[in-house]
């Protein structure tokens, strides 16, 4: 008991309140399954890992330190051009990780083409900022986007590993079924971007099925 | 004249930013589920997309290229400001969309009463800044980016226009529980993205 008294005064990062900011994002407020946000590039990024995987690294980063920087500017911001202000900082963050990646993984980003820049119009980025860090303090906001980016993360990986694997017979480039002897003919339907909705379509089924949430129509 | 038209049903039907691209996918699923709604927010961003492309593309000749800052002088001929892109760009659609809202607020109240509550939602939805990238990319003059904008924009108020009128009937059907929702509406934009595909054999 004293313990847990303690860790309330000094509010740690890591505290019961906070670890659940970070994983609820995970299943039961998934941005992309049960928020609906940021799907346009969960769709379109996911039809190969590495893609997949750069992507989320990218929207993590800028979700998270967006949702730092207007936390701490949350009141002096005028409500009527807060979504100027919004676009602004987070605009900022997005040309930063563009730059990076331009210069380290030139292939990657030019697979990625357009989808870097609309991390700037990612509802996950602007629903998390109004939503969250308009009324919280800096360091929870911080984790609220860095656990909103791996629930994106974690969807768009699952995905890209399903259609890789079964599109293109590989993962991460490495052909898994030639390595094993098996003649495997890739299923054009799952990268075609049809593919990838039926995919989100069935994961949100199972997860529903599995965690018991119903949407009232 | 041949190649505007072109654009305009490429843009409509081949290109379509919902089942080809996927753009404008957040607010396509929240406010596809009944025809009027739909219909307002479809034709908003037609008029959204028609303004900000041409817009964006003039920005982007006379301020952004490498060396479009010519016109200046001499001195400022090798000046490239293109990684300025994307904050000029989402600041353009911004500024626009909070405009139009203005203006439509002070000249048209009933406009404003079916087109109002959406148009701070454009300014955050992919398919225009998408359109506005996009365009960047082509070698475009300013008619065809005009035609371009508007040519995107009535392909994404068909496809929200057509899924709503498809979710409005889906009440009446019987879906399994945790598919409800979300789930099926997920999997009839894939089949509906399957049929959109058929018009990928044209060639123009």
């Amino acid at each position: 008991m004293a313990e847990v008294a303690e860790k309330q005064v000094a509010e740690p990062i890591f505290s019961k309140k906070n670890r659940k900011l970070l994983t609820d994002p995970l299943n039961g407020n998934n941005p992309i399954t049960v928020q609906v946000l940021g799907i346009c590039s969960a769709l379109a990024v996911t039809v190969q890992v590495a893609p997949a995987i750069v992507m989320s690294i990218g929207l993590m980063l800028v979700t998270a330190f967006s949702n730092l920087f207007i936390s701490m500017l949350r009141n002096t911001i005028p409500s009527r051009i807060r979504i100027i202000v919004q676009l602004a900082v987070v605009s900022v963050f997005v040309i930063l990780v563009d730059q990076v990646l331009k210069a380290y993984v030139y292939d990657v980003s030019k697979q990625l083409s357009v989808f870097t820049g609309l991390i700037i119009t990612n509802c996950i980025v602007m629903g998390r900022l109004e939503a969250f860090a308009m009324a919280n303090k800096p360091i929870p906001s911080f984790l609220d986007g860095i656990g909103n980016g791996l629930g994106y993360g974690l969807i768009l990986v699952t995905i890209a590993v399903f259609r890789e694997l079964f599109g293109s017979g590989s993962i991460l480039g490495y052909k898994i079924f030639e390595a094993m002897n098996i003649t495997y003919t890739g299923n054009g339907l799952l990268m075609l971007p049809a593919g990838a909705c039926m995919m989100v379509g069935i994961y949100i089924w199972i997860q529903r099925s599995l965690n018991g949430y119903r949407e009232e129509d | 004249m041949e190649s505007l038209i072109n654009i305009f049903v490429k843009s409509i039907f081949i290109d379509n930013m919902i089942f080809a691209t996927f753009l404008g996918m957040c607010s396509y699923l929240a406010v596809s589920k009944n025809v009027k709604t739909a219909m307002g927010l479809g034709i908003a961003v037609v008029f959204v997309l028609g303004v900000t492309v041409p817009l964006n593309f003039l920005v982007n000749e006379y301020f952004l290229k490498p060396g479009s800052l010519a016109w200046l002088g001499k001195d400022f001929e090798k000046v490239d400001l293109n990684f300025l892109q994307f904050i000029v760009f989402i600041s353009v659609i911004a500024a626009v969309v909070q405009l139009t809202e203005m203006v439509v607020e002070k000249f048209s109240p009933a406009l404003y009463g079916a087109l109002g509550i959406f148009l701070p939602l454009i300014a955050v939805n992919c398919s225009i800044l998408g359109a506005a990238l996009f365009m960047v990319g082509r070698p475009y003059t300013l008619a065809e980016a005009t035609v371009y904008g508007l040519g995107s924009g009535v392909g994404w108020l068909l496809a929200i226009v057509a899924l709503a009128g498809i979710r409005e009937k889906l009440k009446y059907s019987n879906v399994p529980g945790p598919l409800k929702g979300l789930g099926i509406t997920f999997i009839l934009v894939g089949l509906m993205s399957l049929g959109f595909l058929s018009f990928m054999g044209f060639k123009l």
